[in-house]
């Protein structure tokens, strides 16, 4: 799984009928320290998220499994919503020890 | 899922007997913005999408799980035709 900003949409009329119904969405990865990583990728939404949200994604196979219908193609699914940047913490945990000393 | 252009088609007769009656494209990654990447996927259509259209392709295991694909030894499957992408500008 990687984090995730939601930066657009996508709209597809002609699609897998397992698709039908599905949100589709532009993400583009992001490192560590939430900067851009890698190109965007479509990904259908599997929990409500918005544009410009942070989320994270689930890649491969598994990416189809939260939905009902296993049978759903998709190798990108958005299965999270991070409640803020502020709860992305990216301290090593020698600096977390060093602190609660 | 990326986006990809279809650039041309594959004709195969002697093929393994499960991709029977697919249609077979040759497919290019493409950005967001409509601009080429390089490179190329050979990916099995499932949607019905013609030459020179945006399409989202899966790739991987999950390609399989396409109507009509199971079981198939495929990657990459065109599973829809994109109308429209927006996106929204930076914050």
């Amino acid at each position: 799984m990687q984090l995730a900003r939601v930066i657009g949409t996508v709209v597809s009329t002609i699609k897998n009928e397992a698709l039908e119904g599905r949100k589709l969405l532009v993400v583009q990865t992001l490192n560590r320290h939430l900067q851009p990583s890698g190109k965007p990728m479509i990904a259908v939404d599997a929990i409500g998220a918005g544009v410009g949200e942070l989320v994270f994604w689930c890649r491969g196979k598994e990416a189809s499994f939260p939905f009902k219908r296993e049978d759903t193609p998709t190798d990108c699914t958005i299965i999270g919503i991070v409640d803020s940047e502020a709860h992305v913490t990216n301290q090593t945990s020698e600096k977390i020890v060093q602190e609660r000393k | 899922m990326i986006i990809a252009r279809i650039l041309g088609t594959v004709v195969s007769t002697q093929k393994d007997e499960r991709l029977l009656g697919k249609k077979l494209l040759i497919v290019r990654p493409i950005n967001v913005d409509g601009t080429d990447t390089t490179g190329y996927v050979v990916a099995v259509d499932t949607v019905g999408a013609g030459f020179h259209e945006r399409v989202l392709v899966v790739a991987g295991s999950s390609a399989r799980l396409a109507q009509g694909m199971k079981d198939t030894p495929v990657d990459a499957a065109i599973v829809g035709v994109i109308d429209t992408v927006d996106i929204a500008a930076p914050e």
